[in-house]
């Protein structure tokens, strides 16, 4: 058990400042500083607000993710950063942090991609990762469905949204339902109540020439904001629990059904959903539902965890640790576009002895 | 005395070594778009160079503007973690000043001027290479060339603009040698030297970049 990698990760891609520690795959400390509430009333991420605040908060943030797992700095295995993809400038001053903290303790440096770490952090709640994993990720930012065959050097991605991320589509409804933000967490509330067939709003590329494993959410957006202006112009009232539960449905439907297909085209037997609206309780119910159907084991990590963090990060550097995964240079740089085939950024130190000594040789 | 010192508020990177006497080692690069990269290989330089590990240090010295902020704050959160890391304190001290401690002027008054991107410049005035009268402030070099007619300068930012900065002249970027001498004397001196504080001088452009998480009040 001790001699599992203790773990401290940095992650700073969009408004978060997060700082976790793990031990292998048990989750330590999960310290968070948000900046959410200074981006609200521009209704987006401003890069350099988040900027600044990250460079505010890192400290205090590592000192508390220290002290909520009671370890000491000294005693960490390694240091894991998100090195992309997220805003470059967000992302700079975590590497910045995190170079530095491992150059000044003494340990090793692993630059690690965001996508796979949503993918990861699912070992610090059900252990181990089967290999292969199906991992759809969604939320505000991500939209994909990925397919890993080992989380610290191959992920495949199998299909991503073509427009919005699922999660933008629920706050656009919400708020022209006038529903309040976030969307997520009030539309599902509301359809809860609602019934899920009283509209039949389109699924996005679902025909028998689209691409199978991609997402499109702007059609639905626009056909749902429609069909409540055209209520609204006729004088009649919104049905809003039916709107929402519909609504729903709809996203909720493309997505586990093309999730579970490409569980099956793949042979996986295994599906993990991350990202921030894995939270919603129709996406779990009717994805358990489908997994159990075609026999394959559904895994969804606490909401906590499914939201950008620093645990997570953490998580995917302890495997690199424990994989024995070649560690980052100091040159680390941050990849605004990180793609995510590239689990890790690994050093180029070792390559260049080898290449000096081909060339001499 | 082991002083680290490191600037990354203007094209340069820059790192430097200061023993309380004198400067024991030191590296400047010039590349406005690697700072993120250069830092800390540039440290690891300065303290193989010096023969020396990090952990010797007792205070790190950090530029803090103003200058273009992605770089910024690269060092400044390499400076705020060494701290962290190390135990150790972490000093402030305005870029500006840094640019007037290398010009080595007795008398002046003169100007010290960098590179604010935007048809900008990041401006002081300094009575002597120790004493800075007004500023730092960001402006558009017509808009302030009445206030700094007949004036020397040095920086980046007056060769840039020689319509205002006339008689501009070297050094061009700050150095982390100048800083951590000025530091190291205003410590000798007693001095108490302020916290690593990023000199913005412009409020964030509110852009929200296109297809990115939306953020939306509560
Ligand atoms: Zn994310």
């Amino acid at each position: 058990m001790t001699d599992e990698p203790l773990v401290l990760g940095i992650e700073t891609s969009c408004d978060e400042t997060g700082v976790g520690i793990v031990r292998g795959t048990t989750l330590l400390a999960d310290a968070i500083a948000s900046s959410v509430d200074e981006h609200a009333r521009f209704g987006g991420v401003v890069p350099e607000v988040a900027s600044r605040a990250h460079l505010e908060a890192m400290v205090p943030t590592i000192d508390r993710a220290l002290k909520e797992a009671g370890v000491s700095a000294k005693d960490l295995d390694g240091i894991a950063v998100t090195a992309g993809p997220g805003l470059a400038g967000a992302l700079l001053v975590g590497v910045s942090a995190a170079k530095a903290y491992a150059y000044a303790l003494g340990k090793p440096l692993y630059g690690v991609n965001h996508l796979a770490s949503h993918i990861c952090v699912d070992q610090l709640e059900h252990g181990p990762l089967p290999e292969p994993t199906m991992a759809l990720l969604v939320s505000g930012g991500h939209s994909s469905l990925l397919l890993s065959e080992d989380i610290t050097s191959d992920v495949r991605p199998m299909g991503s949204t073509i427009d919005d991320a699922a999660g933008e589509a629920f706050d656009k409804i919400a708020r022209v339902l006038n529903l309040g933000f976030p969307g997520g967490p009030v539309i599902d509330r509301y359809a809860r109540e609602g019934d899920p067939e009283a509209i039949a709003f389109p699924r996005g590329l679902t025909g028998p020439r689209d691409a199978a494993y991609d997402f499109s959410f702007s059609g639905l957006k626009t056909a749902v904001a429609r069909w409540i202006e055209a209520k609204r112009a006729a004088g009649e009232e919104v049905p809003v629990r039916d709107v929402a539960a519909s609504f729903q449905e709809a996203v909720v439907d493309v997505l586990t059904r093309k999730a579970v297909r490409a569980c099956k085209d793949e042979g996986v037997d295994h599906l993990m959903i991350g990202g921030g609206v894995a939270a919603n309780s129709r996406l779990r119910a009717l994805a358990l539902e489908r997994c159990e159907a075609a026999g394959i084991r559904l895994r969804v990590p606490r909401p906590k965890l499914c939201t950008d963090n620093g645990a997570m990060v953490a998580a995917l550097g302890a495997e690199m640790v424990a994989r024995n995964r070649a560690a980052s240079s100091w040159d680390l740089s941050a990849d605004s576009s990180l793609p995510v085939t590239d689990p890790h950024v690994p050093g180029h130190d070792h390559v260049h002895e080898v290449s000096k000594e081909n060339l001499y040789s | 005395m082991l002083l680290l010192a490191l600037d990354t508020a203007t094209p340069a990177v820059t790192v430097a070594l200061h023993d309380g006497t004198d400067v024991i080692a030191s590296s400047s690069q010039v590349d406005a778009r690697r700072h993120g990269e250069l830092l800390l290989p540039a440290v690891d330089r300065v303290l193989a160079e010096a023969g020396l590990k990090l952990e010797a240090v007792t205070g790190v010295v950090v530029g803090t503007g103003p200058g273009p902020y992605t770089g910024l704050r690269v060092g400044l959160m390499t400076a705020d973690t060494f701290g962290l890391a190390l135990g150790v304190p972490v000093y402030g001290l305005c870029t500006l000043d840094g640019l007037a401690y290398a010009a080595d002027i007795e008398k002046g008054p003169f100007v010290v001027a960098t590179d604010a991107r935007r048809k900008e410049v990041y401006w002081a005035t300094y009575a002597d290479s120790r004493t800075r009268l007004t500023g730092p402030a960001v402006d558009r070099p017509a808009d302030i060339a009445e206030q700094v007619a007949g004036l020397p300068a040095v920086g980046a930012g007056a060769l840039l603009y020689p319509d205002t900065f006339p008689s501009a002249h070297e050094p061009e970027h700050v150095s982390a040698a100048a800083l951590a001498a000025l530091a190291a004397e205003k410590l000798a001196a007693g001095e108490e030297l302020p916290a690593p504080r990023p000199l913005y001088l412009r409020r964030p452009d509110a852009q929200v970049p296109k297809n990115y998480k939306v953020v939306t009040p509560k």
